[in-house]
């Protein structure tokens, strides 16, 4: 294969798997384990809760 | 079993920024003069040498890039990294080497640019043995990073995190393939000057392949690390969307790579790579507005909030800059504004759009939130302060970008207007009469920014003489999945 044909196979792989990322991402099943990790940075805060001081 | 996290390595790197963003403005001040004065520094006698412009001006660029910028993203990422990964540090004696070490580097870049030693690469200048130093730091950062991840207590790794890390992976990449060079000591000359690897026109697009990545996964990916985590932290409220943040984070390491060519519009570099770096850019339109709109819908429901929290300020308009500038830079990589553009002040505008707007507002904002945490104070000793900082750094911005913008668009149309026989209408010398005032307003606004620094560095200062470096912070033992 010359180099424009690894070139154009590359770019249709990165575009395929890029839509299967944005699916992926939009899934109605995955909602929830996003939800959860946008959760992440308050998480410690719950634990601690009170103790400001080490926040 | 370990129960707390690394602060101190955060500290001194937050401490850094501040030091680092002083030096390096305060540089960018200095040239901004010699623009207006082009003598100003000779009076020095023999010292003017090595404060002469084409050596400061580097001197800057990296000050204000890898010094102050990237101790802001060393203090945060690792901040980051263990609170959201919910443990310590790989090591604390690796999270002190690369303290360490890239602050010599600092200090290396600091003497080696005035000294006249440079590879002549832009955003590269600094040489090989410098290259080399950068490169093992670089490694135990990203071991560092990495391992903590490996040994994280949470389930997910927080979408800042895949920011931070994409940012370590593109970086070492980038700074190893640019800086393949070779000391002319092989030649019987200095062991001390190098040159590049790559001949004509291939070293050009290696070197703006490297400086676009630069500009996009140093001072744009990784500062959206910052974003992720610290918008959502002082609006006390998760990210807008948690799904468009991963859209956001594909899009923007899919499409960066290949936008470089926009630096070499009309050079010898083939066509058909100029129209690719142009769609390339162009298509980066819509990631750049998806994640400036994830940062700021993040306040939706809480906009009262900026009214009073000078902090929340700072970060969300960093935000705006970063949707001006990401909006600036699809528009001037096309080729029939770039046509206008290019080699004109419109570009120092653009970047400082994004440097001072963008990155340093986004870095403030951060550090304002961090600095009394670590220091286990409720704030900083100001909230006024802070105020003043944030309307003294936009207005010094607003100034710094228009005077610009106008300077740029008048070299732009002054260079390329000709008479009915085809000579040029212009002088050289013509426009640079031309801009004269702009060059005035832009040292106004930027001596404005540095202030703000200054007085930053006074809050920092006095929020630290009240509280303690906080070493006891603990991990949250019950974790949730």
């Amino acid at each position: 294969m010359d180099a424009g044909t690894v070139g154009s196979v590359v770019t249709v792989v990165f575009f395929v798997l890029f839509i299967v990322i944005v699916w992926w991402a939009f899934l109605r099943g995955n909602k929830q384990k996003f939800d959860d990790a946008a959760q992440l940075p308050f998480q410690e805060d719950a634990v601690d809760a009170g103790k400001r001081q080490t926040d | 079993m370990e129960a707390t996290y690394n602060y101190k390595v955060v500290r001194q790197f937050s401490i850094m920024t501040v030091v680092w963003g002083i030096v390096g403005m305060l540089v960018g001040v200095i040239i901004a003069a010699q623009l207006i004065w082009p003598t100003l520094t000779e009076a020095l006698g023999p010292l003017a040498p090595y404060l002469s412009y084409g050596r400061l001006r580097p001197l800057h660029t990296n000050a204000v890039i890898f010094a102050f910028g990237g101790s802001a993203l060393f203090a945060t990422s690792l901040y980051v990294v263990q609170r959201t990964c919910q443990t310590r540090v790989l090591s604390d004696g690796l999270a002190s080497f690369v303290f360490w070490g890239w602050q010599a580097i600092i200090v290396m870049a600091a003497v080696s640019l005035p000294m006249g030693y440079t590879s002549s690469k832009e955003y590269a200048e600094l040489e090989w043995p410098i290259d080399i130093l950068i490169t093992v730091v670089w490694v135990a950062y990203a071991v560092l990073f990495f391992g903590t991840i490996m040994k994280r207590k949470t389930q997910h790794i927080y979408v800042a995190n895949w920011f931070f890390g994409a940012y370590i992976l593109a970086i070492a990449l980038l700074h190893v393939v640019n800086n393949v060079e070779l000391p002319i000591v092989m030649e019987g000359g200095s062991w001390l000057k190098s040159y590049s690897a790559y001949a004509g026109v291939q070293d050009a697009m290696v070197q703006w392949w490297y400086g676009h990545n630069a500009v996009g996964f140093f001072l744009t990916t990784a500062f959206l690390g910052m974003m992720y985590y610290f918008i959502p932290k002082q609006a006390g409220r998760p990210i807008y969307s948690y799904r468009l943040s991963i859209v956001h984070f594909w899009t923007l390491n899919f499409i960066y790579m290949w936008a470089g060519p926009h630096h070499l519009m009309y050079t010898a570099l083939p066509d058909w790579a100029q129209s690719l770096g142009m769609v390339f850019s162009l298509m980066l339109l819509a990631p750049s507005w998806g994640g400036m709109m994830n940062g700021i819908m993040t306040l939706s429901g809480a906009w009262h909030k900026l009214r009073t929290d000078p902090i929340l300020k700072f970060l969300i308009t960093a935000m705006s800059f970063y949707g001006m500038s990401t909006f600036e830079g699809p528009m001037m990589s096309v080729k029939t504004v770039n046509a206008l553009s290019h080699y004109t002040d419109w570009n120092i505008a653009h970047v400082h759009s994004g440097a001072l707007g963008w990155v340093a507002m986004i870095s403030i904002g951060s550090l304002y939130h961090l600095i009394p945490r670590l220091y286990g104070r409720e704030e900083m000793h100001s909230v006024k302060l802070i105020n003043v900082h944030f309307w003294w750094s936009t207005i010094g911005v607003v100034l710094y970008i228009a005077s610009m913008w106008i300077a740029g668009v008048a070299e732009g149309l002054m260079w390329r207007a000709t008479n009915v026989d085809g000579t040029l209408t212009y002088s050289f010398a013509q426009s640079v009469a031309a801009i004269h005032p702009f060059y005035m307003i832009r040292l106004i606004g930027g001596s404005m920014f540095f202030a703000g620094m200054l007085l930053m560095a006074y809050n920092v200062w006095k929020t630290i003489a009240a509280g303690k470096a906080v070493n006891d912070a603990r991990i949250p033992q019950a974790v949730a999945a």
